[in-house]
């Protein structure tokens, strides 16, 4: 008997009774009106959710079909030129338009107020207004897209993109520069409504791990996403008057492009990373029935993480024709952060002893995001050693590691976190099964991807080569395989989530039986979330420990 | 089709020393990969719901125990980076009697050109066992030469001088990759690394084909050779020269020593080392660090020079510098 059909009989709280709630948050108002002019968290939740849906599927295609032009060797399904706009598409919309604001803005938006027992967010109206400019800045991106594309990677290095592209930098850019703005009042309202408003009791200590992780996160944000808008700012100077910064002929420095550029985006990868750690804390002590193990650890080791992310950028830059000394001191940084993010790990593994372990979709997400993130981490540290990195910078080796990390970890836990509030946020069910099969589908997929790079990585196989040499053939196609049945993984939960809002099984508050104050909510939940604000009492995850076996 | 290359040639002295750092690496990896993953496992079969397994005595906070996993980790860690350090400051330094070679990145070709005069495109013709010190600079964009085999990487910056050396140590044609995204045929920038017995080096220097369908042509002059002739062309000689009427320091001997310059104060007088970067910073910008003594009269060259014959120049200058080595 699963989690879900046991405390379906005796739902958690007591506050609500299993029944769909006649009136919520979905039903109070019901015109496009209401959704486009919403102040509701629950509601910009889902409109982030639709929107970075639909942007994950523009990056996936471009992913696609790069891996159907890697199957052979030779370049005969693209022109270079194109496959070069392929992966400039793919890694600028997955990582400023799905990655960035998955988590915090789908789930944060979502479940930070009903975690902390507030009503909505502190600056409503600013969060709306934060779901606007991101769209705005999608379409900027679409329309670069649209007009003939981009070919100078996400990374938009100098001076080939001020000076040498013919494509639609400019307009490209924008869209990232105008995307940030919605990050930073993003990271500014959680951090507001985490100071100002949780319920009476909710101590700092007594927070859900995943609002941890939404304030660590949003101080990066709002700390790091300036000087990427700066950065873009000083490109676009030089590419439309010509002022030299960056492009030697004009007298500027290539290299302080890529110090400006990483001192974004390397935090840009925590923002990426810690809301899935946030995730994962719910997920493992819910169906381990346990509380989780070293609470404080797994909070300090975000805030350390979050601080520690912005003193590393220059390990993107061993090679760059940074000195020598530099490169010393930003590999020992880079290790160091290998010690919070190692608490987490183990700290999950101890969760999981003498818990009553049952393995629900949501639960089968968080496991294979484990070790997924296991791998990515270790290799992490690979590429961390100087004398290593020296060899695989700008090698398959590299793009292998940070998908184990971006895509092995934080879509696994954003799925799994889907999974997971899917009945709180829809009040239905998803099929069981067909939820099990996308979690393993993408695990096997995933590895099938992904491996394979780490090998052709070391052979010497350099990123963004449209043509490589034969003798990588085989382990291309392995690659490309395993990309199929990865997109096979992802196209699943899209149909059968959309099918469960008609057909799912009514959820109830609790299906989980799940400590949490968000589970105290009927499902869906009503507009303003409590009928009366909670009072807390008790320290998170209080779940009971299982003493010998259950009947 | 079975023939899946697993892990690359060794092709230079540096190369299994970096390996073996990645050996280590890959313990590490695996051991806490299987470690975690085996727990992972045998915990959800072991505690699955349901199961009789004792839950007594169960803890959700530990002191001990989160200290070993700071701990543990600490001191791994400590000991990769003391590791690939080590090896990375060896990759670092050239030794000082390093061949030097030249190579212009351009998109989206190599152009590699030998002191002794022979150039070639793409291909870059090494001895073995000979140490050979990379001096590169870029055209346009950012590039990166990059030779698996010897596990050597560095990228190539317009405007600025680079390097990377390394010494083969065994005979074969290795892939040459640009490692850095330069645009449109960046995946067709590249091509081979021959490494030849010194002796048939020495013969391909002077023309010979490598036998490897590198191709022959007659000898052509050294660099320094060519250098001295555009140093005329470009009517150097009409202040550096020995009988120039115009007052502006010689250059013989200037090459390796210590040059007095005046400080931004415009008064005191400090020295630096004539290397291959003050010469070229000299001949772009003369202004940025006049000679102690001299009058800022020499035109800029950033502009009038292409890269090839600024390292042609920068040759010459070198060849009637001082002998002992210098980086």
């Amino acid at each position: 008997m699963s989690v879900a059909e046991e405390t379906q009989a005796r739902p958690r709280g007591g506050i609500a009774t299993s029944v769909f709630p006649s009136q919520n948050y979905l039903t109070s108002e019901t015109t496009v009106k209401s959704w486009l002019l919403t102040t509701d968290h629950k509601r910009i939740g889902i409109l982030y959710m639709i929107s970075i849906t639909f942007f994950f599927f523009i990056g996936g295609a471009a992913a696609t079909i790069m891996r159907m032009e890697l199957a052979t060797p030779r370049g005969d399904l693209l022109r270079s030129d194109l496959y070069n706009r392929m992966f400039t598409l793919h890694g600028v919309v997955m990582v400023f338009f799905f990655m960035v604001p998955s988590i915090p803005a789908v789930l944060g938006n979502f479940l930070l107020p009903m975690q902390i027992g507030a009503r909505d967010l502190a600056f409503p109206r600013i969060n709306l207004l934060s779901w606007y400019i991101y769209m705005v800045g999608g379409l900027f991106t679409l329309a670069a897209i649209l007009w003939g594309g981009v070919d100078t990677g996400w990374t938009f290095y100098t001076p080939y993109s001020s000076m040498y592209s013919n494509s639609n930098v400019l307009l490209a850019a924008t869209g990232v520069f105008v995307v940030g703005f919605s990050s930073i009042l993003t990271g500014l309202n959680f951090i507001v409504t985490v100071h100002k408003m949780r319920a009476p009791g909710m101590t700092w200590f007594r927070m859900p791990l995943f609002v941890w992780a939404q304030y660590a996160t949003s101080i990066i944000m709002i700390l790091g996403t300036p000087v990427l808008a700066i950065t873009i700012v000083l490109l676009a100077l030089e590419r439309v008057m010509r002022v030299g910064i960056f492009d030697p002929a004009l007298g500027g420095d290539p290299i302080l492009f890529q110090h400006l550029f990483w001192f974004y985006s390397h935090p840009a990868v925590y923002i990426m990373i810690i809301p899935g750690f946030g995730v994962i804390n719910e997920i493992i002590p819910c169906f381990s029935r346990r509380k989780i193990f070293g609470y404080r650890f797994m909070a300090v080791a975000m805030m350390a993480i979050a601080i520690l992310g912005f003193l590393v950028w220059g390990h993107h830059m061993f090679v760059s024709g940074q000195s020598m000394y530099a490169g010393i001191v930003f590999s020992i940084i880079s290790f160091m952060i290998g010690i919070p993010t190692a608490i987490k790990v183990f700290n999950w593994t101890t969760t999981l002893y003498k818990g009553s372990i049952s393995a629900d979709t949501p639960m089968l997400y968080a496991l294979g995001y484990i070790g997924l993130f296991l791998i990515g981490g270790l290799t992490g540290l690979v590429l961390a050693t100087l004398a290593v990195d020296v060899h695989l910078h700008d090698t398959y080796f590299v793009v292998a590691h940070f998908h184990y990390i971006m895509v092995g970890g934080t879509v696994m836990a954003y799925l799994g976190g889907v999974h997971f509030w899917w009945p709180k946020i829809t009040g239905r069910m998803y099929p069981e099964l067909f939820g099990k099969l996308s979690a393993l589908l993408v695990f096997v997929g995933f590895n099938l991807t992904f491996f394979p790079q780490f090998v052709l990585g070391y052979l010497g196989m350099p990123r963004r080569y449209h043509e490589y040499p034969a003798e990588f053939g085989t382990l291309n196609v392995l690659s490309s395989a395993g990309a199929s049945i990865l997109a096979l993984g992802y196209v699943l939960p899209l149909v059968y989530l959309l099918l469960s809002l008609k057909f799912g099984k009514i959820a109830g508050p609790n299906p989980w039986g799940a400590t949490g104050l968000e589970w105290q909510t009927p499902s869906p939940p009503t507009k303003h979330n409590f009928e009366e604000t909670p009072i807390v009492t008790e320290d998170p995850y209080e779940y009971e420990i299982q003493e010998g076996p259950s009947v | 089709m079975w023939d899946i290359p697993l892990f690359p040639e060794q092709a230079s002295t540096i190369a299994g020393r970096v390996d073996n750092v990645f050996f280590v690496l890959m313990a590490i990896t695996v051991f806490f990969t299987v470690l975690i993953g085996g727990l992972v496992v045998f915990f959800a079969i072991r505690y699955r719901k349901g199961s009789t397994a004792d839950r007594s005595h169960a803890f959700s906070t530990n002191l001990k125990l989160e200290a070993a996993w700071i701990g543990i980790p600490l001191v791994i860690v400590l000991g990769i980076f003391a590791m690939g350090t080590q090896v990375f400051v060896e990759m670092f330094i050239p030794p000082k009697d390093a061949t030097p070679i030249y190579v212009v990145g351009k998109q989206w070709m190599w152009k590699v050109q030998h002191p002794q005069g022979r150039s070639e495109i793409n291909e870059i013709h090494l001895p073995l066992g000979r140490p050979v010190r990379l001096i590169m600079t870029s055209q346009d964009v950012i590039h990166s030469f990059y030779i698996p085999a010897f596990r050597m990487k560095q990228d190539v910056l317009p405007g600025r001088l680079t390097s990377e050396w390394f010494q083969p140590s065994k005979v074969g044609r290795y892939h040459l990759f640009c490692a850095e995204y330069c645009g449109t045929e960046h995946s067709k920038m590249g091509g081979w690394a021959t490494v030849m017995e010194p002796s048939a080096f020495q013969k391909w220097l002077k023309g010979a084909p490598d036998g490897a369908g590198g191709g022959s042509s007659d000898a052509s002059p050294s660099m320094a050779t060519t250098g001295a002739r555009l140093f005329e062309k470009y009517h150097c000689t009409g202040c550096h020269g020995v009988n120039s009427e115009f007052k502006a320091p010689k250059l013989d001997g200037v090459y390796g020593g210590q040059v007095p310059i005046m400080a931004a104060n415009g008064k005191d007088v400090e020295f630096v080392t004539a290397d291959d970067r003050y010469i070229r910073d000299s001949i772009l910008l003369p202004k940025s660090q006049v000679v102690a003594g001299y009058e800022p009269v020499m035109p800029p060259y950033k502009d009038v020079l292409k890269e090839e014959e600024l390292l042609q120049i920068m040759e010459y200058i070198k060849s009637i510098g001082r002998k002992e080595g210098v980086r």
